[in-house]
């Protein structure tokens, strides 16, 4: 048995660059130092090193061959350390782990992104482009603190060219904003999809990702088509520490993507 | 078609000579000893380092060390140690990784030797918590490495139980007082006019070689069922029972119960429980790094599900209140235990009641909660009008 199969060794990757999107988030690219991990799908997330610091739990934003893309946030010393990582410097990572987003063949395409949840449904948004004409409507919905925080909006943009229906919100909007100013929930009666048909993709913070499933529900989208991604906390990636524990799901291995009539039993209990 | 092997009688010379044969297999052989006050499993050279002669009291929050007349070496119930704490061990290098000067960093997996133990006297309890654990670290997609090193490595003496204890619930969750399967060797203490003898079966064709190698005799009808007298009589000694409900559903359908409030009320979030838990293995990372700042260690530790930190997230913790720990820890061990692993994660041994400094018992928090779902009575209610 290799250590590369128990998840538990970290592999060597070179930061190829990094570069802000916000003022607190940059996107990093990595590709291997020698041997690459398994390749990850949509979704999933990979466990990332820096080095003495420790590591966390990141979903990949996008992956080229064996070079991924990460979204970062500096909230602590290890993301600090990630997201300041020079180039041409090295950080471990481990994965692919966990369950992914399940994105269906055809039918309406809604994904609702809350601040940094918009990374790990890039792939997801990029996936139903490329096979644009397969796909009734594709809505995706964003929001952000204030514009400072939109990820990548020239990105956002190339979508809306290609064929989706991109609509963006932000909670406080700065000098020069003409766009929407409130939660992302709000956006939901624009989107023009189709309820029945359409397979729902739901992540940020867990409030927003309450409510917006809440609605979506309401609006006579079926529960089992909307996908949540949760977070929790993860040590391990490999079902061993414990930590990310939500009732009967372990969350490194069921998760972080969750279909909803799985998820609202479990978040409807107070600190499950 | 499956193996029957030998059964045999020994004795103490012949249980000396076992600990020794095993020894001279190059094993570490890890028995029950006295120290502190309490029996703590250690490792033993021979026979006069088992617990000859010593049993325990204990009780909800209490153990004491109790001699007994009968010099019996295993009429000792759980005590605060179990066996993860070599196959699980409480601290664990995982990997390193070295910096060199062109910022090149190199990963190097943990790749010592594996010790090689022979544990004596393994509960029965204790030995479903082995298969529990397992399960958990060896069972799944991800195998553990290192803990299935040592666990395949281990050759397991079973002690049969026939003296459990007043927090003894074996019974309750079928893990005992008879020995299941996974043992090399299944020992059952005998002592009566006729001796004190061990009445051995071997479980492994290991097993069947050591049993060879040590003074035995061949097992007597006499021994026979004085040894299965004495667990069908422990059977019906347990101090402690589980509601007699499918713990995985009571668990499921009481997240919301009164009855969390009130074991919160007197729960200190201590963590004692998930320490002494035979099957309890969660663990927390921990990364070291030396002075030079180029060398770092991945070590694992056990961490409990009581330490605020354990769900720690950027914004606060998920579960910050002492209820909803308590709770996590009682759901996860009688109910979606079952979700994850396919079992209960709880073996009735009894530890969690002994070691909790406020004597917070498993078996009465669940009788509690079968009555509040089943009867409506809320915890804490007034007693009944005279």
């Amino acid at each position: 048995m290799t250590a590369l199969m128990t998840g538990t060794l970290p592999l060597p990757y070179r930061v190829v660059r990094t570069a802000d999107e916000t003022p607190d988030t940059a996107g990093i690219v990595l590709e291997p130092s020698g041997t690459p991990l398994p390749e990850f799908c949509p979704g999933q997330f990979a466990m990332v090193y820096a080095f003495g610091a420790g590591d966390i739990p990141l979903s990949v934003s996008a992956v080229d061959g064996h070079r991924l893309t990460l979204t970062v946030r500096s909230v602590g010393a290890v993301s600090g350390a990630l997201r300041n990582a020079a180039a041409g410097s090295t950080v471990g990572v481990r994965g692919p782990f966990g369950t992914g987003w399940d994105v269906p063949a055809d039918g309406d395409v809604l994904i609702v992104a809350g601040g940094i949840g918009l990374a790990p449904l890039r792939p997801v948004v990029r996936r139903v482009l490329a096979a644009r004409e397969r796909y009734g409507q594709v809505a995706v919905l964003i929001g952000a603190r204030g514009p400072r925080d939109l990820l990548r909006p020239g990105e956002t943009r190339e979508w809306q060219e290609a064929g989706a229906r991109v609509l963006t919100t932000v909670d406080r909007p700065a000098q020069g904003w003409s766009g929407d100013v409130g939660v992302v929930t709000m956006l939901l009666d624009r989107a023009a999809v189709a309820p029945a048909g359409t397979a729902a993709f739901v992540c940020g913070p867990e409030v927003m990702i309450r409510a917006t499933a809440r609605e979506l529900v309401h609006r006579s989208v079926p529960a089992e088509r909307i996908q949540v991604s949760l977070e929790r906390t993860m040590h391990c990636g490999t079902g061993h520490c414990g930590h990310c524990q939500l009732g009967p799901l372990l969350l490194c291995l069921a998760g972080p993507v969750v279909p909803w009539d799985r998820a609202r039993p479990l978040l409807s209990v107070r600190e499950l | 078609m499956a193996v029957t092997y030998r059964a045999a009688v020994i004795d103490k010379v012949g249980l000396d000579a076992l600990i020794r044969a095993l020894a001279a297999r190059g094993r570490t052989v890890i028995g029950p000893t006295v120290r502190d006050g309490a029996i703590v499993l250690a490792e033993v050279t021979g026979g006069a380092d088992l617990p000859y002669g010593w049993g325990v009291a204990h009780e909800a929050g209490r153990y004491r060390l109790a001699p007994r007349r009968d010099g019996a070496a295993f009429a000792h119930s759980a005590g605060p140690q179990s066996w993860k704490s070599f196959l699980h061990p409480q601290r664990e290098r995982q990997w390193s990784a070295d910096r060199d000067a062109d910022g090149s960093v190199v990963f190097s997996a943990e790749s010592g030797p594996s010790p090689s133990y022979a544990f004596l006297g393994v509960r029965p309890c204790d030995l479903r918590a082995i298969a529990v654990q397992d399960r958990v670290l060896s069972g799944g997609r991800y195998p553990d490495p290192a803990y299935r090193r040592r666990r395949e490595r281990a050759f397991v003496v079973a002690a049969e139980c026939t003296e459990p204890g007043a927090t003894c619930f074996c019974v309750s969750m079928d893990s005992g007082p008879a020995a299941g399967p996974g043992y090399d060797l299944a020992l059952t203490e005998v002592i009566d006019s006729a001796g004190h003898r061990f009445l051995v079966r071997a479980g492994t064709e290991e097993g069947e070689s050591l049993l060879g190698e040590v003074p035995s005799r061949p097992a007597d009808t006499a021994t026979q069922d004085a040894a299965h007298a004495s667990v069908a009589a422990a059977a019906d000694r347990m101090g402690r029972t589980m509601p007699q409900v499918d713990l995985q559903v009571l668990m499921r359908e009481t997240l919301t119960a009164a009855r969390w409030e009130d074991v919160a009320s007197r729960c200190l979030t201590c963590g004692n429980c998930t320490m002494v838990c035979p099957t309890c293995f969660c663990t927390t990372a921990e990364d070291v790094t030396d002075l030079t700042g180029d060398h770092t260690e991945r070590w694992r530790r056990w961490e409990s599900c009581f330490d605020l930190e354990f769900t720690h997230l950027p914004g606060g913790p998920v579960r910050a209140t002492g209820l909803s720990r308590y709770r996590q820890w009682a759901t996860h061990k009688l109910g979606t235990w079952y979700d994850q692993f396919g079992s209960s994660g709880c073996v009735g041994c009894g530890r969690c009641i002994v070691w909790c400094p406020v004597g917070i018992d498993i078996t009465e928090e669940a009788h509690a909660l079968a009555r509040e779902r089943d009867g409506g009575v809320a915890a804490g209610s007034a007693p009944e009008a005279p």
